[in-house]
């Protein structure tokens, strides 16, 4: 793995206090829990006094792990195809089993915290209303969430308020379930401290434009906790202020996450959970260091403004990468690579997500032959290890830092 | 011509292979053998055939580099690179022009582009399944009750390919018992064992200048090369020994960074 940052033990400490603070309002009769889809209306929800749970978060940590192979068979048993989102099979299969990643976090948590509302935005994909809806039926409470539009060109007006309109409609039926009205106040200091918090998580990825890079996407993987798990929450803004001093100091200090530098990649896709560490090793070895990412970028909602909430949300949620079409992403990703000077991009084609697998209709080529990125497609999987194969991995990353190393 | 001598060792999922290349490059030895459970061993011993072939390079062998899926078990290497680089630089060494090398390996098969300065440009692997490599067609070998030296002249002696549609060698195994079943001569079915694995591998890629292939089923004049001058529209280049390029490769690359040129 590359050189750890100091903040890590920090950040641990806080993703602990946000499951305990779930585990105890899913105990407390008075407390509500609220489960939210990573890039949904998260605001809106601490806006209303819930305490709330990412089950992706739930996930990627069932993933990372390595519980995760092992649980989906569970939901593959109940009719949910191998070819889903791991992610959902595998929270799916670990909740049948009475299995919780939180208990490896703190032994006292038994059981993910009961949801009182499920809240998505499927800007990312299906599969997170689906499984939303599962637990819906489970625990018997309402699923509710935003309808937003997917392979978006250009983010008009128009889409912005249509999205706008479904996340207002939201407040009613979340008012009731909280049981108190929405304080217009609270929300624009809960979105005011979201957009800090992205601010500062921005800037925390920019420092991967430094050469050498202070730090890596494996880092980012690990320390953008806080900016899903806490997002709108001052304890998040406070953490991302000590991270970035810490990797201004090193950038100043001309302190290398890989030592000695000599290629640098760009992740597009998402990581390969339960080989974060592996591959991280493999490249560090390699002396190449993978200085940004699409991945860690999607919890930058920069433009969340107090004074407009609810269309600022919209906005957020409609530019988001994930939900644009590949002619934006095409442009994104070559800005990408020239803002970060990577010598190539490394595309993780992620069976069970075609949804955040950008190489599957000519990206590469076109990327190549339009801005001269070269890139390598790895064939693996977020979380289902058995589509995983540490050789075709291995050889794909070393052949292409081969390859940039020459180019270079 | 004398040594100092260079080595390359690709121990690769079902054969390993050595090349000797002495110090003006010309090759001073080749040696096969089938990979087996020890790579570590087969190393060793190649370089022993090596040895006995070329007996002037004893003592004098300055670099050896390893590759291919073993390449970490040759102990007495000095580096290792992947198989991907070594094929590159074997087939810019021999063909020296913009080209696409396509190495239909045991495990595997890449696809690798070339530019006209020899840079490689992009390569690609088969996904997750064993279509379109060396694997596929051992195992339908042993589906055919035949070697896969037996598959190649059961296929040589094939009128016309019958065309089996399945991306999974399991269910390969199956079309097969139906055509059996059909009663479809066995030389047919075994003629589009080869036109299956070519369809695989032309579409993995937009096959860009000239065409070389490589790996052991790369016999010249073989089934596999023909189906494939079938499939592509003209000729494709294919290296004096298509078993050993990888090796050779290697070989090229130590005596590279011998001379400090890499
Ligand atoms: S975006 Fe991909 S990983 Fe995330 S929930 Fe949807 S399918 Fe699963």
């Amino acid at each position: 793995m590359s050189r750890r940052l100091e903040s890590a033990s920090g950040m641990q400490a806080l993703m602990a206090d946000s499951f305990r603070e779930c585990d105890a309002a899913a105990r407390d009769p008075a407390g509500r829990v609220a489960w939210c889809s990573s890039v949904g209306p998260v605001e809106l929800l601490r806006a209303l006094g819930f305490a709330v749970f990412f089950p992706e978060n739930h996930a990627a940590m069932l993933g990372a792990s390595r519980l995760a192979t092992d649980l989906i068979p569970t939901a593959t048993a109940e009719g949910y195809s191998p070819d889903v989102c791991s992610y959902m099979t595998s929270d799916i299969g670990a909740w049948r089993r009475g299995v919780t990643a939180l208990s490896r976090v703190d032994p006292s948590i038994a059981r993910v915290p009961r949801p009182d509302v499920l809240v998505y935005d499927t800007n990312q994909c299906r599969d997170v209303l689906d499984w939303f809806s599962f637990y819906g039926r489970q625990y018997g409470v309402p699923v509710i969430g935003v309808a937003a539009p997917r392979g978006v060109g250009v983010v008009t007006g128009e889409l912005v308020a249509a999205v706008a309109a479904q996340i207002r409609a939201l407040v009613p039926p979340l008012e009731a379930i909280a049981g108190r009205r929405m304080d217009p106040d609270v929300l624009a200091r809960v979105v005011a401290v979201s957009r800090d918090t992205s601010v500062l998580w921005r800037k925390v990825l920019s420092c991967g434009e430094a050469r050498p890079s202070p730090l890596t996407f494996f880092d980012g993987c690990v320390h953008m906790g806080p900016a899903v798990v806490l997002r709108g929450d001052e304890r998040a803004k406070a953490y991302y202020e000590g991270l970035l001093a810490e990797l201004e100091g090193r950038v100043a200090a001309g302190e290398a996450a890989v030592d000695g530098e000599r290629v640098r990649l760009y992740w597009e896709g998402m990581p390969i959970w339960g080989r974060l560490r592996q591959v991280s090793e493999l490249l560090a070895g390699l002396r190449a260091s993978v200085v940004g990412s699409t991945y860690c970028s999607s919890w930058v909602f920069d433009g969340l403004d107090p004074d407009a909430p609810f269309d600022s949300m919209a906005r957020a949620a409609v530019e988001l990468f994930i939900s644009r079409s590949d002619a934006v992403k095409e442009g994104i990703l070559a800005a990408e690579a020239r803002r970060y000077g990577v010598h190539g991009i490394v595309f993780h084609d992620a069976k069970t997500c075609p949804n955040n697998s950008n190489c599957r209709y000519g990206m590469p080529g076109r990327l190549l032959r339009g801005a001269g990125v070269p890139s390598v497609v790895l064939h693996s999987d977020l979380n289902d290890l058995r589509l995983h194969a540490d050789e075709g991995v291995r050889l794909a990353l070393e052949a292409f830092v081969e390859q940039c190393a020459e180019a270079s | 011509m004398g040594g100092p001598f260079f080595s390359g060792i690709d121990v690769g999922s079902s054969y390993a292979k050595a090349v000797l290349l002495d110090a003006s490059g010309a090759v001073a030895a080749e040696a096969v053998r089938k990979t087996g459970v020890d790579f570590a061993a087969v190393a060793e011993a190649l370089r022993v055939d090596l040895l006995e072939a070329a007996p002037q390079a004893r003592g004098q062998v300055a670099r050896t580099l390893a590759t291919g899926y073993g390449r970490g078990n040759v102990t007495f290497a000095d580096e290792a690179v992947t198989e991907i680089t070594c094929q590159a630089a074997a087939c810019w060494h021999l063909f020296r022009r913009a080209l696409t090398a396509i190495d239909v390996g045991g495990q595997d098969t890449k696809v690798i582009t070339l530019d006209g300065e020899g840079r490689r440009t992009s390569f690609l692997m088969n996904r997750r399944c064993a279509s379109g490599t060396g694997a596929f067609l051992e195992e339908m070998a042993a589906r055919l009750d035949t070697t896969p030296e037996g598959l190649e002249t059961l296929a040589a002696a094939g009128r016309e390919a019958v065309p089996l549609s399945s991306f999974c060698t399991v269910f390969a195994r199956g079309e097969l018992l139906s055509l059996i079943r059909a009663g479809r001569a066995v030389q047919d079915i075994a003629l589009g064992v080869y036109e299956a694995v070519v369809r695989r591998i032309v579409e993995m890629a937009r096959l860009q200048g000239d065409v070389v292939l490589t790996g052991g089923a790369a016999i010249p004049g073989g089934v596999l090369v023909r189906r494939f001058e079938a499939a592509v529209g003209h000729p494709v280049l294919v290296p004096p020994h298509p078993q050993t390029t990888g090796a050779l490769g290697a070989a090229l690359l130590a005596m590279r960074a011998r001379e400090g040129q890499r």
